[in-house]
């Protein structure tokens, strides 16, 4: 007997039930079709999405900036990179969005594709962000590629005021809307704050293996 | 070849985390933190027992289900391009690694942290056979640089104080140069970044464990602070999950409300920094992340565990909640219980998994106290199950003959009323007579008490006298 067939075996011993039992089919097709209601926090329920993902960003020591429209995000770039001493030059995927914006405004210097070992700065364009912990959204694809998430020390994300949803359900259905039910991304990395490790006597140190900064940039206002 | 496992002698392994000042130091710092930040977190969520509720709800649902959403889910991952491995013993899971490993001729792997690969003992299979295994997780490098096991389940050095890690760094990274200072948490973690930045990137395969199983989408989720996790399984050509049967659950909403209880209960926070999805191998037109996903799904005893008394158990999501609050678990630290899952929820598992016979005392390492259960995110009724436990380990003689002596003649007198509290009068009235002073320095027949603190005599009547002279009171 393959391990397969021993482990089912087993678990309908254990259970007591064949496999067959048309009711219990029933009631796990339904339940993955159409997922019940939980408990939601009253936290994410809020008029205002952008400001409690901007203060629960922050409460986890991302840094966070307002930008009026997306013509504004590279001259906010290049400030931001200046402030920090860090050199002009990004690495992003071909987000179309990204590709769209006036970068020839300013000296930032462009890589596509992948993260590099070598490469300092990262920027994403987030899928969503979720007010209730502060969390980013970001999908996997050529668009922006995983690794920029997590190679480069410093990592700037752009997510528009719009695509801020105030909690997890609410994200669930955007991405059952973007990929299909049940369809899904090869990686969705949910990012709460810059990396960190406290394994070291609880000591919180920011930077472990990931970004050891995480610079936020909110485009635009939230369509009422 | 299995999780190296010395239950057995845990009354001795007890004995000397007491007397080990590094340890006591390390626990002290790390007890306070644990406890205040999730009460913090608690706090913040007027929402949390009602989680608490429906986050055990959705894995006691599941395990009732799971043959059939262990289908849905397969199908699904298949469906994805992924593959799936059953493995009934950490043997065919271990085979099942090595495999893999021969057919890419694999050298050096990157793993991020997993239980299940604790469990199956991989590392030393693996460099049994020649390829290097790397843990990436900065507290699993620690302990394996100093072959250890972890002594938590989400904080695997925590037994260590920075000193002792420092001293490790001395000796291990032999090439940087000796003079160096590593009296800062800060050096120790830029130091293991930079060192393993270079395993990441030569790894040939990546390994990492899985918190959740979704059969919605044949999705699995890894939860890190590091992002150690994410480099494992996106820059190596090939990723392996490792996962045992109960880590299933059904929809991203369930995944959702599990999450929401995970870190709170473990590090306190509302969410740990990378909760990952990965869904299947590289898609067409992706520019990273790995050419071939493989998932092996490990049974080893978890369904010998499922139709009987200790099935609640399998609810477990691995937090570390009820380590963290146990007073002996913080008493002692990890490696005295000798199993990989200590604590109070490993003393359920462990005669689980592996067998009472080797892991009799685990039971019994608890005083019942309830701390555990009231914080368990799941629910699970942990003193409950280790009562149980102490049933079984009485009714197979695996106790000590003096404990089942002292029981049958307490036995005696239980079943004797008149004679137990006349019994227990003359007892307490002896021993006040001897201890006038009020306490006793030493006491036969309870050395193991009075060798460390005062035995309080008797004051007064016995309970049943003075209960039943208040009764006789109008």
């Amino acid at each position: 007997m393959s391990d397969r067939a021993k482990i089912f075996a087993d678990i309908r011993r254990a259970l007591g039930v064949t496999g067959a039992e048309e009711a219990r089919r029933r009631a796990v097709e339904a339940r993955l079709a159409d997922p019940p209601e939980s408990v939601i926090p009253a936290r994410g329920q809020t008029p205002d999405p952008v400001a409690l993902f901007r203060t629960e960003a922050e409460r986890v020591f991302a840094t966070v900036e307002m930008v009026g429209a997306a013509a504004d995000i590279p001259a906010h770039i290049a400030d931001f990179l200046q402030a920090k001493n860090l050199p002009p030059r990004l690495r992003k995927g071909a987000d179309p969005y990204l590709a769209a914006l006036p970068w020839h405004t300013t000296a930032l210097r462009l890589d596509e594709g992948r993260a590099e070992g070598a490469d300092q700065v990262g920027l994403a364009h987030a899928f969503a962000g979720i007010a209730e912990t502060g969390t980013l959204a970001l999908v996997s694809g050529p668009d922006n590629p995983t690794t920029l998430n997590f190679l480069p020390e410093t990592h700037i994300v752009i997510v528009e005021a719009q695509k801020i949803v105030g909690d997890y359900e609410t994200f669930w259905c955007e991405l059952r809307a973007a990929y299909g039910p049940g369809g899904m991304p090869r990686t969705v990395n949910f990012i709460t704050g810059p990396s960190r490790s406290a394994d070291i006597e609880q000591t919180l140190l920011l930077g472990a293996h990931g970004p050891r900064a995480l610079h936020i940039l909110i485009v635009g206002t939230a369509v009422p | 070849m299995s999780a190296p496992l010395n239950s057995a002698d845990f009354a001795a392994n007890a004995h000397r985390a007491l007397g080990d000042a590094h340890l006591q130091q390390a626990l002290h710092v790390s007890r306070d933190g644990f406890i205040a930040k999730r009460a913090k977190a608690v706090a913040r969520l007027p929402e949390f027992e009602a989680l608490r509720d429906a986050a055990r709800d959705i894995k006691a649902h599941t395990l009732a289900n799971l043959d059939l959403y262990l289908e849905a889910y397969e199908a699904k991952v298949l469906a994805a391009g992924g593959a799936v491995h059953y493995a009934a013993t950490t043997q065919a899971a271990n085979a099942i690694v090595l495999d893999i490993c021969r057919r890419h001729g694999a050298k050096s792997i990157a793993k991020g942290k997993s239980m299940i690969g604790e469990e199956m003992g991989l590392n030393a299979v693996l460099e049994a056979q020649g390829i290097t295994p790397v843990e990436t997780d900065l507290g699993e490098y620690v302990i394996q640089l100093r072959h250890e096991m972890p002594s938590h389940i989400i904080a695997p050095a925590v037994h260590l104080t920075r000193d002792q890690i420092a001293a490790d760094f001395h000796r291990a990274h032999k090439a940087l140069p000796p003079e160096r200072d590593l009296s800062e948490p800060a050096a120790l973690l830029t130091e293991a970044r930079n060192i393993l930045r270079e395993k990441f990137l030569a790894a040939d395969i990546g390994i990492t464990g899985a918190n959740f199983l979704i059969a919605e989408t044949g999705t699995s989720i890894i939860v890190t602070n590091e992002g150690n996790g994410d480099l494992s399984q996106s820059l190596p050509k090939v990723h392996i999950v490792l996962a045992s049967i109960e880590k299933l659950v059904p929809t991203l909403e369930d995944a959702g409300t599990l999450l929401r209880v995970l870190a709170r209960s473990g590090t306190g926070q509302d969410m740990s920094v990378y909760t990952t999805l990965s869904t299947g191998p590289r898609r067409p037109g992706d520019p990273d992340g790995p050419d071939e996903y493989h998932v092996i799904l490990l049974d080893n005893g978890r369904t010998k565990m499922l139709g009987g008394d200790f099935a609640e158990m399998l609810r477990c999501i691995r937090c570390g909640a009820c380590l963290n609050h146990c007073p002996v678990y913080q008493s002692i630290g990890g490696h005295a219980y000798g199993s990989i899952y200590p604590g109070p929820m490993g003393s359920v598992l462990t005669p689980g998994l592996f067998g009472l016979d080797h892991s009799a005392d685990l039971p019994n390492a608890s005083t019942l106290c309830g701390a555990c259960e009231s914080v368990c995110p799941v629910r699970i009724p942990l003193p409950k199950l280790l009562r149980q436990w102490r049933e079984r380990g009485f009714a197979r003689h695996l106790g000590p003959e003096t404990q089942r002596l002292g029981l049958a003649v307490w036995g005696f007198f239980a079943m004797r009323p008149r004679l137990y509290g006349r019994a227990a009068q003359i007892g307490m009235r002896g021993l006040a007579l001897l201890g006038r002073r009020g306490r006793f320095r030493s006491l036969p027949f309870a050395t193991s008490w009075t060798t460390s603190r005062d035995f309080p005599a008797p004051q007064g009547e016995t309970f049943q006298a003075q209960f039943a002279a208040a009764r006789k009171k109008p």
